[in-house]
């Protein structure tokens, strides 16, 4: 009864939203928003977004100018994070250092959920023998210790963007098909599925009218965890030297930057550990808020 | 004598009552039943008793009172004793209750040791001698299952024997019996009244099954919307009702006697929480009165043991004989042209073996789930399939639909045109003229779509209509299944069961179909609601003329509803006829069987138990489907030989190896 007279609000909201593509963003938002960790999450996963954008306008120096009188300065009014062992400013380039990694791994990220729901949802609706075949397949695959998998890939393929973001996406596209097939399965064995076939429609129609919209919280929460997951496993590659390549500013590569000097310098490698692991964190929280919320949403709209 | 008394209890949710000022007692040997609508409080009830409130709800006064304890004050320790103890909840799925990784035995055991002192081995013939009292087959080979391995009633026995083993004074039972076979039922409800009387223990059986309520209470409480609104001896509120409500419940019980239809009860209860200055049950009694909508009435007392909530007396209401309305189902004299005809079916899941493959000839050792089934619709007439679970019905309508390919026979339309084994081969027409209304109204509408929605995709598929003009004709689809236009924009979750399976039934009319599947459509559904339901059903038969097939396993809907009857046993047919034939003797020994099991709110006729609750998990290799649970089986020519069909009038045929005279008595 206490849920009940929770979802009260939030129903009349829903209801008084009437249909539309997003009639859903409000609610969810809202209930993210009312969790502490939600909201932490929120605010760090947009403080990052936007440092992403604005950053190239704020940053008070140029990323790759060197200084050799000024190498590894502690923090002052000119450089309040310090100075890097080549003498560069690293507030500068620490807020710029997320640009590469955020941006290949969200488009990273959602190649890998959008060919791994896909892969995952067929799969799921076909099954017999080709879903038993690719299922041990993607077993094998997710066997393998993935980082270990990527530094093979890299190695041989060398490293930069377009080496990057296909492999990336395949490892974690993967564990999407995994969860994917399973939604599926579950989904598809739904009487109003049934329905939809003895009716007589197309696949198309069951598959994006009827199922999606059934799969889109498991595939978006999924898409989260995999942003999360792909940030660390690009910063190590980074910092193994396989991912960014210098000048370019990034965390993975700053950290590696500074390891040497982390006795006499730590504020060159501290700064952008700080910035990788809120980003990290902000994420992770975000996408279990948004797993709840969605959950509560759904719970809403199915009141007693 | 213990005394047990459940006080005024008024747990609620902050300032807003669930049940209001409910109290009775219950003395040992006697059992109460409880009997409510979804909603009405009644699982929260059962739970209260126990000394337990839901998280949410708070104690708003009153108590429970168990001997001379008090179970809102006892501390925990008390509590934890009384509780499995002398006290026991057995909940409504009991298969869901036992723990699966554990053995029965073991489960049985660990309650011994928790409410007992006696030493291991004692337990172990204790655990066998409890599952001897419910009778269980060979106790001994069972107590080493795991729970998956019993069926639903062997679960709910085993179930009983764990409460019965702290040796309880009070058996608190929330729906024991939903959800299992009539035989079953019979069965299980048996056994706890036989229990109940020879260990003096009190019971109160919760249920929203007014037939399986009868069967074993002593007396009766009615709740309603959070309240008790009568309780008395149950012989007295069977036969003569004061309450509008509880007359109202009972009318809309269908009946084997076939004389009236059931009785539809308008309107829903209103919410449980909230203010309430009238008496609860007005805006929906026909009787309702002035004084009805000004005061809420008291809990009067009308004689020994007996209170009703009403303003009114019996006598004072109008004549309760006008509840009974005759049959007004029109039978068609004339049989009308053929729809659907279903030819020596057979259909199996298990695939072909690699040898009869190479061979092509028949594997002997594949079980058939539905062997030579032929029936056949005609044009706007209801044939009903009843049988136990496991009795094939869904299957037969999976073939019908295309799901599941039979292995042979066939399936044609209107005499002649033959329907395609698999339904993505069919055309679009045929896929049209066949619509299926699911047995499960949660499961059968897409969550994520509003009822518009919902309804548009047959208009959109069949006939091509935009958006706009199938919104406006689901709008007219809704009001021909009585629910407003303001549904369009809802979602399923927004709508109670009922309203659920009025949307599936609108959006299987929105095809127009010639044949409609009913599978199971109102077993999910509180009896008022399904009395509406199938209300509904024949409304719209009459308008529109389709035909049904209307697959159930309760003999009383199906008898309220259909023309023609199949009796259905392990996929073979016992009996198919005109359901006044059928539903007559003489009997096919399942139907009979079937017919005396049958749960009826009615005093005087005793449920009567002729067969195992065994489940047979496979048909017998040769000869008579029902042969392993026949009460009357004639011989050795039962197990070799498939019975023939006799021929008796109006096309009433039954399987049986027995002649009709024997039948007959």
């Amino acid at each position: 009864m206490r849920v009940a007279t929770q979802t009260g609000p939030v129903n009349a909201g829903a209801a008084s939203a009437g249909p539309g593509r997003f009639r859903r963003v409000k609610p969810v938002m809202r209930t993210i928003l009312s969790r502490p960790s939600g909201m932490a999450g929120a605010v760090l996963v947009t403080f990052h977004l936007l440092l992403v954008i604005i950053a190239p306008v704020i940053a008070p120096y140029d990323v790759t100018q060197q200084d050799a009188d000024r190498i590894l300065e502690a923090p002052s009014m000119a450089h309040w994070m310090g100075t890097d062992s080549l003498g560069r400013d690293v507030l500068s380039r620490t807020m710029l250092g997320g640009q590469v990694s955020i941006l290949i791994t969200l488009a990273a990220s959602l190649i890998a959920a959008v060919w791994g729901g896909a892969v995952g949802v067929s799969l799921g609706l076909v099954g017999g023998r080709i879903d038993e075949v690719c299922m041990r397949l993607v077993d094998a695959f997710l066997a393998i210790p993935g980082l270990l998998f990527l530094l093979l890939i890299v190695s041989f393929a060398g490293g930069g963007v377009f080496a990057l973001i296909p492999t990336l996406s395949f490892f974690n596209g993967i564990s999407v098909v995994r969860i994917g097939r399973g939604a599926a399965q579950s989904v598809a064995a739904r009487d109003f599925i049934t329905a939809a076939r003895v009716r007589g429609h197309h696949s198309r129609f069951i598959i994006f009218r009827e199922m999606l919209p059934n799969l889109q919280d498991i595939l978006l929460v999924e898409w989260a965890m995999r942003w999360s997951w792909m940030m660390l496993a690009f910063s190590s590659l980074s910092f193994l030297g396989f991912g960014a390549s210098p000048p370019t500013p990034d965390w993975g590569l700053m950290i590696s930057d500074s390891r040497e000097f982390l006795t006499v310098a730590p504020w060159a490698g501290f700064w952008p550990a700080l910035f990788l692991s809120t980003l990290i964190i902000g994420i992770n929280l975000f996408a279990d808020a948004l797993g709840k919320a969605l959950y509560v949403d759904r719970e809403n709209r199915a009141p007693g | 004598m213990e005394n047990l008394s459940a006080g005024v209890v008024m747990p609620g949710c902050g300032p807003l009552p669930i049940l209001r000022n409910v109290s009775f007692r219950v003395l040992p040997g006697e059992t109460l039943g409880l009997v409510g609508e979804s909603g009405s409080g009644k699982s929260t009830l059962a739970l209260t008793m126990m000394g337990y409130l839901s998280e949410g709800l708070v104690k708003l006064g009153g108590d429970v009172h168990f001997g001379g304890h008090s179970m809102f004050e006892a501390g925990t320790g008390t509590l934890q004793a009384l509780r499995g103890g002398e006290i026991c909840l057995i909940p409504q799925n009991a298969g869901q209750s036992l723990t699966p990784t554990m053995t029965i035995g073991q489960q049985i055991d660990e309650a011994l040791m928790l409410h007992t002192d006696l030493s291991p081995r004692e337990r172990k013939r204790q655990v066998v001698e409890l599952l001897e009292q419910v009778r269980m087959p060979e106790p001994a080979v069972i107590a080493r299952r795991h729970p998956h391995a019993l069926s639903g009633g062997q679960q709910q026995r085993c179930a009983v024997a764990m409460a019965l083993a702290g040796r309880p004074r009070v058996l608190l039972l929330d729906e024991p019996t939903t959800g299992l076979d009539v035989t079953t039922q019979v069965h299980i409800l048996e056994l706890l009244r036989e229990l109940a009387k020879s260990r003096q223990v009190a019971m109160v059986f919760v249920s929203h099954d007014l037939g399986a309520v009868a069967r074993v209470s002593d007396r009766i409480a009615v709740l309603y919307s959070g309240e008790l609104v009568e309780i008395g001896p149950s012989t007295r509120i069977l036969k003569s009702p004061e309450h509008p409500y509880t007359r109202g419940l009972l009318a809309s019980i269908p009946r084997m006697d076939g004389a009236r239809v059931p009785e539809v009860l308008p309107g829903y209860p209103p919410p449980l929480a909230g203010p309430r200055e009238r008496c609860a049950f007005a805006p929906r009694c026909s009787a309702a009165k002035d004084p009805c909508t000004a005061g809420r009435p008291a809990l009067d007392v009308r004689g020994e043991r007996y209170r009703v909530r009403c303003h009114f007396r019996r006598d004072e209401l109008d004549d309760p004989g006008s509840l009974v309305r005759p049959s007004t189902r029109p039978r068609n004299g004339v049989p009308a042209s053929s729809l659907l005809e279903v030819r020596n079916v057979a259909i199996t899941y298990s695939r072909k073996s690699l040898l009869s493959r190479f061979t092509g000839k028949e594997d002997r050792a594949r079980v058939l789930t539905v062997d030579d089934v032929s029936f056949t619709v005609h044009r706007g007439e209801t044939i009903g399939v009843v049988g136990e679970s496991g009795s094939g019905k869904s299957t037969i309508l999976r073939a019908i639909v295309g799901l599941q390919p039979p292995c042979r026979g066939d399936i044609r339309m209107e005499g002649s045109r033959p329907l395609d084994d698999r339904v993505d081969t069919r055309p679009l027409a045929c896929k049209k003229e066949i619509q299926l209304v699911f047995q499960n109204p949660d499961s059968s509408l897409n969550p994520r779509k509003t009822v518009a929605e919902i309804i548009s995709a047959p208009l959109e598929l069949y006939f091509g209509m935009e958006r706009g003009p199938a919104r406006e004709r689901a709008a007219q689809l809704l009001q021909s299944v009585r629910l407003t236009e303001h549904y369009l924009d809802r979602t399923p979750g927004q709508l109670s069961g009922g309203e659920k399976q009025r949307v599936g039934i609108a959006r299987a009319f929105a095809a127009e179909p010639k044949l409609a599947l009913c599978d199971e459509v109102t077993s999910a559904l509180d009896v008022s609601v399904q009395a509406a339901v199938l209300d509904l059903l024949s409304n719209l038969q009459r308008e529109m003329g389709v035909a049904y097939l209307f697959v159930s396993h309760d003999l009383a809907t199906v008898r309220s509803v259909a023309d023609r009857v199949l009796v259905l046993y392990q996929g073979r047919i016992c009996e198919t006829g005109p359901v006044e034939s059928v539903f007559a003797p003489p009997f096919h020994p399942y139907t009979g069987a079937l017919m005396r099991a049958i749960l009826e709110p009615d005093p005087d006729r005793r449920p009567r138990v002729e067969i195992k609750d065994t489940v047979e998990s496979a048909p017998p290799r040769q000869g008579c489907p029902f042969q392993r649970r026949c009460p009357h089986k004639p011989g050795k020519i039962c197990d070799r030989e498939a019975p023939p069909a006799q021929e008796l009038a109006n096309g009433h045929r039954i399987y049986c190896h027995l002649s009709p005279a024997i039948l007959h008595s």
